[in-house]
């Protein structure tokens, strides 16, 4: 008896006592998430198909009764129109564009700082992990904040270089895709360190002084052992920082400027300047299919980080 | 290996200095006397003076405590809740879909996440009257769902560890599953649910773009005042702020770290 796994235990003993207990555990949480998470989805595909109009809420519905018959309002035409205005498919591009550029630059800072904590003393280690997760508890909002006061042109560097005699005019920096660059890097750098750090802490040094013993250079023991070694966490590490970046709001309102185009903006403007939420639902539905193969290559990197732990 | 290991430590500073320095001056400044808010001016206290007397502030940190309390205490009973189904009972039908459905919060783009939960509310009321407009009731709904997502990572990684002999005994000894969850397996996950609820409560108070849409007109948490307030250019009482915050997260983190040493060491004796 002993020998079963606990769960089916719990579960025979309730099965006994009818099945209900179980079920109901089950349900609670797959419920909630049905009604809260997954059928809202469905309820943004829907809309997505239907036409805007000056009502509330401000659609039509996809069946009407009308006068003893069935209208249907089915309506591709807002994602024809996602097609064809070409402010929308810069919007995804620049996204995208946007956050890959950031998750390179966040690997680039990231990674040595995850093999620096990885390669410490473990009672240092500790430290240094809750160093690099003490801001992701402070405020988001607030640490993009601060990059306004850092980078425009009465901030901070301005007025250390121009006070050192680097430069003379002060550069501009707030409001270009550049500030929105450091304030991606700067806000998902922890997610990056986080899934890096767990594999690295895991890498056995000896194939690192195999690789040496054998004649290889640093460089090479890097790019052919350590970086292969580590790639499950490196994509997701990339994964964490570019998927939440593609659809990004905050940064690109605070700190980009009228040339910054990113998608999260577009989606936010159609649904609260525009009002029309057809428009918003389909750039989210398109959205999400642009994020799909980036979840899938998640999911991929975790299972195999998993797998790496047995 | 020596050259290798300087430049490491290079690295490592530049990249911790990257971290806390925009932190740091946000702190500095909000002691400025002067309403520039990165040029100094003198040592000055009156843009804390200034917060605690500016009512719209208050009243949304308000409402942001009340959101955050509420959806914290909610994540983790939902996130428990899943986390003990998916890593303690055996095969049943909808596993993969849970699964998922508590994973998936976790990447989703936040605007996609404000959107879908805002049109799902308006259908909902048009279909069976409920929630009756939005607000506040709304806010924590929203929270409570991607706050179990986060929740649930933590608690599904202690439940994972827990030394499974300690239930298994309750159960031969005759205690029935529920009392089993409630006086062996919530105990020794306690810790998980603390922090848990302390990441979730964190997540409801920092969040502006889900509250924002699925906010209605009287319910303006604190990041949605601070950000029309930062929309408008910096201001210092927005500093005075941010130094509390950091203040007071830096201190539970601190205190939530020397904690966790201390019990790791009594545990090894």
């Amino acid at each position: 008896m002993s020998n079963l796994p606990l769960g089916s235990r719990i579960g025979a003993i309730l099965g006994r006592m009818g099945l209900k207990g179980r079920t109901l555990v089950i349900a609670i949480p797959t419920v909630w998430l049905l009604i809260f998470f997954l059928i809202p989805f469905l309820v943004v595909a829907k809309i997505s198909f239907s036409v805007a109009a000056i009502a509330r809420p401000p659609y039509l519905p996809i069946v009407e009764w009308v006068d003893g018959f069935f209208r249907i309002n089915l309506n591709f035409g807002n994602y024809l129109f996602l097609l064809e205005d070409p402010l929308y498919v810069a919007a995804y591009l620049g996204s995208v564009k946007i956050a890959g550029i950031s998750t390179l630059i966040a690997l680039v800072i990231g990674y040595p700082m995850a093999y620096l904590i990885a390669r410490s003393e473990p009672d240092r280690r500790n430290l240094l992990l809750m160093l690099v997760v003490l801001p992701f508890w402070t405020s988001f909002l607030l640490r993009v904040y601060a990059w306004i006061g850092f980078l425009k042109s009465n901030g901070v560097i301005n007025n250390f270089l121009m006070g050192i005699g680097i430069i003379d005019e002060p550069l501009v920096m707030l409001q270009t895709d550049f500030a929105v660059y450091v304030g991606i890097v700067y806000t998902y750098l922890p997610f990056m360190i986080l899934p890096l750090y767990a594999n690295l802490v895991k890498l056995d040094e000896a194939y690192l002084e195999a690789s040496a013993d054998l004649g290889a250079r640093p460089v090479t023991t890097f790019f052919t052992v350590t970086m292969p070694l580590s790639l499950s966490g490196i994509i997701a590490g990339c994964m964490l920082v570019f998927i939440p970046a593609v659809g990004e709001f905050v940064i690109p309102a605070l700190l980009g400027g009228p040339d910054t185009l990113m998608i999260g903006q577009v989606l936010w403007n159609e649904f609260f300047s525009n009002r029309d939420w057809p428009i918003a639902s389909a750039v989210a539905i398109v959205m999400l299919f642009v994020l799909v193969i980036p979840i899938m290559l998640l999911r991929w990197a975790q299972s195999a980080g998993e797998g790496e732990a047995q | 290996m020596k050259r290798k290991s300087r430049f490491l430590a290079i690295v490592g500073v530049v990249g911790f200095v990257f971290l806390y320095a925009p932190i740091l001056s946000l702190v500095i400044f909000s002691f400025n006397e002067s309403r520039l808010v990165t040029v100094w001016g003198g040592f000055s206290t009156k843009w804390y003076g200034e917060l605690f007397r500016d009512p719209q502030i208050l009243d949304a940190a308000w409402v942001s405590l009340r959101i955050a309390l509420a959806s914290a205490t909610l994540s983790i009973v939902i996130g428990t809740v899943a986390s003990f189904v998916l890593i303690r009972f055996q095969r049943f039908r909808s596993k993969t879909l849970l699964s998922m459905m508590i994973t998936a919060p976790l990447v989703m783009p936040e605007v996609i996440i404000g959107l879908s939960l805002l049109l799902m509310f308006v259908a909902m009321e048009s279909l069976i009257g409920w929630p009756g407009g939005r607000g506040i009731l709304t806010i924590i709904i929203a929270h409570s769902t991607f706050g179990a997502a986060y929740a649930a990572v933590i608690i599904q990684s202690r439940l994972v560890d827990m030394d499974l002999s300690i239930e298994e005994a309750a159960l031969d000894l005759g205690a029935r599953p529920v009392r089993v969850f409630f006086d062996v397996t919530l105990p020794v996950i306690a810790p998980a649910l603390l922090s848990g609820w302390l990441l979730a409560f964190t997540l409801s108070l920092d969040d502006l773009v889900v509250a924002s849409f699925v906010s209605g007109p009287g319910a303006s948490t604190l990041p949605m005042v601070i950000f029309s307030k930062v929309r408008l250019g910096v201001s210092p009482d927005v500093n005075a702020l941010a130094a509390i915050i950091i203040g007071v997260a830096s201190l539970g983190i601190i205190i939530a770290a020397l904690q966790l040493n201390r019990s790791s060491k009594v545990s090894q004796q």
